[in-house]
Formats: structure tokens, C-alpha cells, sequence
């Protein structure tokens, strides 16, 4: 999936000439799918990243770009970078072990449907819910705090009330990235082939030989694949901070909250501009990553 | 022991679960939190059930109008947005695996796309287009499906594609046709009810990305489930707690129903 040969299978699309006095009415249902997404996905991206370039008055400027590697700006995409980063990281490791216990269940089984359906909740539609559940959970009343400090006489918020800040998104973002690397990653631990452990026996190999000389190798560019997925979830992720986080925008997403529905700066619009535009740039190159790492997987899995 | 344990490809039953017990465990706390929020009685200590039958207190019904309300929105918006995946997107995906095989790989492309441009960033350039939309279709809430309908392309795209790989569609149609079927007949009587299980599954998965949308809406200020949620959890978070369970457990039982739709269709193909 590279934006460079989309063209090129467009012009493809041209068929031989006597077939196209039929094709034409065929296009037409090609249509309103097209208008769609022209209006509602192609606009608003080529918006989004091209207001950056111009100032409030619609004259083309370099100023709005510059004002990302503003020191403060910069500050919020190396936040952005290591929580994305360090809740990958935990959440690819936490995850694989998880598809790795479900190794063996039957696929069909209650365990595995009802891991699914909640790996897909909590990775994808938990949003502002998981932010409560969290509050609930470490917030200043929330039932650990509270047990924490009544059974053992610890303040976990003796150094201030982290979890309404950059930390606090850690454990929550955790909470998703798992279940997502659970969905992204069991088809690839499931395409193993038992042939392949087999063969391994055979000729000698032990479980450790298995592992370190099939398996990881086999699995690594999809493992890797993944992490790149789950730091871009991560990256891009918004409504989890806004609902934590309500002073400030120590992150990329909620610097363009500020941006965004800033009353008191005017031209602030294109600030935001420019940041999605810094954003965009973040997630193009690693979703290219994933998608050709994505690929090196599915020949294994043939 | 089993075959594939004395390999070493699987776990064994030792391992298996203390790896499934921790992990659950640090997934069950936040949820059992929010329960036992829920049912907390003020900050003072103590537990009460008068959170949740306040609810469905009349008396509180002037309180709670604004959630309720969006609560409606919410679900008129899933409601129209599965309208688009059924009336946009279905037709276009079987039009293009019949007669434009050479254009699946762009129409791939083009669902996928959201993944890379995310809601927050796309919201920016939504913006000055719904300033637009509001002015020649008016400012009522449906509109904000229009928006939704692209964020739930990736998923809706895998659902239905995957149904469609599965089934002869080609074969199928060209065998009706050869029947002296119309297109429409095809459509109706032969194609639709192959991709029934790819299609709930599109629409089932729509309903649940639409119910928990929050960047859009609260950038856009339109009023949603979950911005309502946000604005009720700073005056009366026991209220948005049990919303958050609810809306947790209805998204939670329309994947796993969406689950049972893939198993029944594999149980299907190996009889």
C-alpha cells in the first residue's frame, strides 16, 4: 500500500475500447463512493495538512511550520514519542504473551470469543469510558488508592497527582495497547506451522532450538510490525488524554485541542495545521513500516 | 502431556494460566473500580443502590434530559452511518469485486486510509467542511455521520471483504445472470443474503466505533455519548460510571455476537 502506485493501477483501469461504451454505466456506480470520500476523507486531509502553510488572512507562510520546533511544541512530541513508545513496548510484550497462553485453545472455544470480543472494547472504543475506569481505579478516591493507603499506609500520590498528568497516561494506555497487540498479533502466532516443530524434533532441536531458531525469526517482522501499529494507536490516540488530562497539552492530540478551540489567539487554526501536519508525518512513515513489515508476514503465512 | 507441548510449540497448562490469570487480573481491577464506584454512597464511605434506581427516577429526569438526549444522538448517528457503510460503501465493494478486480487494490488503499490520517487529525479539515455542510444541510446532528462513515471504513472494509473473498461472488452472479436474472435480482436474491454475516458484522462494528466516538464530536461541539459522559462525570461521576459500564457491556455483547456470526459461518464451511 504505497501512495505511489495508487495512480498507476487508476490509469490501469482503462479497458480495451469496445468495452467501454458498456463500462461507462458501470462507472457511474463508482460515483457516489468517490464523491464520498472526496468530500469527507481526501478534503479534509489535504486540509488539515495544508492550512499549516498559510495564516489566518489566506497569504502562504513558513511561520506556522517554524512555530512546531517552537522549544515548547517540540517538548510535547517527545512526550508524545515516549508514551507512545515506552506503552508500545509494554503492550507488544504483555500482548504476545497472552496470544502465546491462548496457543492451543480451540479457536471456536468460549475462552478465545469472549478474549476477542473484549480485546476489540478496550482497544478500540474505550476512549473516555477507560479514562474513568481508571479514576475509579488510582484516581485520588479510587478503590487501589484508597487500599493502598488504609492497608499498607501508602500515598501513591505523595509526589502530586501524577495521574491527571503525562504519567497517568501510561497504565491507561497499557489497558488498550494490550488488547490491541492480542487482535494484531494471534494470526501470526497462529500461522506457525506444526510441521515446522516437527521438522525441529526430527532433526534433533529441542524447544529452545525451536524457539530461537524458527519461531522468533518467523514471528519477528510481524511482532515488530505491530509494535509500530501500537505506537501509532498511541500517537494518534485523543480522547483518553482529554478526558484525564483537562489543564494543559503536555501532548501532540491535545495541543491541537488547544489549538483548535483557542478563543483568546486568533490565527490559531493554522497552528493546528501545522501540528496535524507534524503528526501526519509521524504516522505515514510508521504505518510504510508496518505495512512493509505486514507484508514480510503474510509470506509465511501462505 | 499433550503432542504440541512436549514440542514446545504450545504452553503448557501451568503456564498458560498464570499468564491468563495475571494479565486478567490487571484487566479486571479498573472494571470491578468502576462497579464498586458506581455504587458508592458520596465520598464519606458507605454504598447505596441510588445511583443507579435514580436513573430511572422520574424526579430526575429534568437532571439527566441533556445525557439522555445525547444518548439519542448517539444512536442516531450509528443508526445513519450504518446507512452509509449499507448504501455507500456494500455497493461499491461488490461493484468493484465483480467489475473492477484491477481496482481492489485502490479501493483497499482508500479504506485504510483512516488509520494513518487519525480522527484528531482529520477533525482539523473537518472543520472549515462542516462549516459548509451545516450551511446547505442544516446544523441537526445526523450530519456528524458523514464524518463517522470514513472513520469506520477500515473496520467496515475488513468485515464485508472478508465475506467477499470467502464467497463465489463472481460465479454466483454470472450464474444468475445467465438465469435470465436482473441485476437488482442478483443483488437482492443472490449476493446480499451470501454476505449477510460479513455485512451485520460491518454494521455491528459501526454501531460500536460510532457509540464511543469522542474526538470528533467534541471537537466539532456536537453532543454525543461520550462528550455527555465527560460533561456529566464532573457534576455527578456516578452517573457517568454506570454509562460507562452500560456502553461498555453493549459494545462488549455486539462483538461477541459479532464473533458468533464468523464461528457460524466456519462451522458452516466445514460440513
Amino acid at each position: 500500500m504505497t501512495v505511489a502506485n495508487a495512480p498507476v493501477l487508476l490509469s490501469d483501469a482503462g479497458t480495451p475500447s469496445r468495452r467501454r461504451s458498456v463500462g461507462l454505466a458501470k462507472y457511474l456506480g463508482l460515483t457516489p463512493f468517490a464523491v464520498y470520500v472526496l468530500i469527507f476523507l481526501a478534503i479534509p486531509t489535504i486540509l488539515a495538512v495544508s492550512t499549516g502553510f498559510f495564516t489566518e488572512d489566506g497569504s502562504f507562510t513558513f511561520d506556522n511550520i517554524v512555530g512546531t520546533f517552537d522549544p515548547t511544541v517540540l517538548a510535547t512530541f517527545v512526550s508524545s514519542f515516549w508514551v507512545s513508545a515506552v506503552t508500545a513496548i509494554i503492550g507488544a510484550v504483555v500482548g504476545a504473551l497472552v496470544c502465546y497462553a491462548m496457543l492451543g485453545t480451540r479457536a471456536e472455544g468460549t475462552l478465545r470469543s469472549v478474549v476477542d470480543s473484549a480485546a476489540s472494547v478496550l482497544a478500540q472504543f474505550g476512549g473516555v469510558m477507560l479514562a474513568f475506569a481508571f479514576i475509579a481505579t488510582i484516581g485520588t478516591q479510587g478503590l487501589i488508592t484508597v487500599w493502598l493507603k488504609s492497608s499498607f499506609g501508602i500515598d501513591i500520590f505523595a509526589g502530586g497527582p501524577w495521574i491527571y498528568q503525562v504519567p497517568g497516561l501510561l497504565p491507561v494506555y497499557v489497558y488498550f495497547q494490550v488488547p490491541l497487540m492480542i487482535i494484531t498479533f494471534m494470526p501470526a502466532l497462529e500461522g506457525l506451522k506444526s510441521q515446522w516443530a516437527e521438522a525441529n524434533a526430527t532433526l534433533g532441536g529441542t524447544r529452545f532450538t525451536y524457539w530461537t531458531r524458527i519461531a522468533i525469526p518467523v514471528l519477528a517482522p510481524s511482532f515488530i510490525g505491530s509494535l509500530l501499529l501500537l505506537f501509532a494507536n498511541a500517537f494518534s490516540s485523543y480522547a483518553t488524554a482529554a478526558a484525564l488530562i483537562s489543564q494543559g497539552s503536555q501532548i501532540v492530540p491535545l495541543q491541537i485541542r488547544s489549538a483548535l478551540v483557542s478563543e483568546t489567539v486568533l490565527g490559531r487554526e493554522n497552528m493546528a495545521g501545522a501540528l496535524a501536519l507534524g503528526m501526519i508525518v509521524v504516522m505515514v512513515v510508521v504505518m510504510w513500516a508496518y505495512s512493509v513489515l505486514q507484508s514480510r508476514t503474510s509470506r509465511w503465512q501462505k | 502431556m499433550s503432542n504440541a507441548t512436549r514440542l514446545g510449540t504450545e504452553p503448557g497448562k501451568v503456564t498458560r494460566w498464570v499468564i491468563l490469570g495475571v494479565v486478567g487480573a490487571f484487566f479486571l481491577v479498573p472494571i470491578i473500580a468502576l462497579i464498586e464506584f458506581s455504587f458508592r454512597d458520596g465520598l464519606g464511605g458507605g454504598y447505596t443502590t441510588g445511583h443507579w434506581t435514580g436513573l430511572f427516577d422520574p424526579a430526575n429526569a429534568r437532571v439527566y434530559r441533556d445525557l439522555f438526549q445525547s444518548i439519542g444522538n448517539s444512536f442516531i448517528l450509528a443508526a445513519v452511518t450504518v446507512a452509509i457503510v449499507l448504501l455507500v460503501l456494500l455497493p461499491t465493494m461488490i461493484l468493484v469485486h465483480i467489475q473492477f478486480p484491477r481496482l481492489k487494490r485502490v479501493l483497499e488503499f482508500i479504506c485504510i486510509v483512516p488509520i494513518t490520517v487519525p480522527a484528531i487529525v482529520l477533525v482539523v479539515g473537518l472543520a472549515p467542511v462542516y462549516a459548509v455542510v451545516v450551511r446547505v444541510l442544516g446544523g441537526s446532528i445526523w450530519t456528524l455521520a458523514f464524518a463517522y462513515g470514513i472513520t469506520v471504513l477500515p473496520y467496515a472494509y475488513r468485515a464485508i471483504q472478508s465475506n467477499l473473498d470467502a464467497v463465489a461472488v463472481v460465479t454466483l452472479s454470472e450464474a444468475g445472470r445467465s438465469l435470465g436474472a436482473g441485476w437488482m435480482t442478483v443483488l437482492w436474491r443472490i449476493l446480499l443474503p451470501n454476505l449477510r454475516r460479513g455485512v451485520l458484522a460491518a454494521a455491528f462494528i459501526s454501531v460500536a466505533v460510532v457509540l464511543g466516538e469522542f474526538t470528533i464530536a467534541s471537537l466539532l461541539n456536537r453532543r454525543n455519548l461520550q462528550t455527555a459522559l465527560l460533561q456529566v462525570g464532573q457534576s455527578d461521576p456516578w452517573v457517568a460510571a454506570i454509562f460507562s459500564l452500560l456502553a461498555l457491556a453493549f459494545a462488549f455483547c455486539l462483538l461477541l455476537l459479532i464473533g458468533r456470526l464468523g464461528r457460524d459461518r466456519r462451522n458452516r464451511s466445514s460440513l
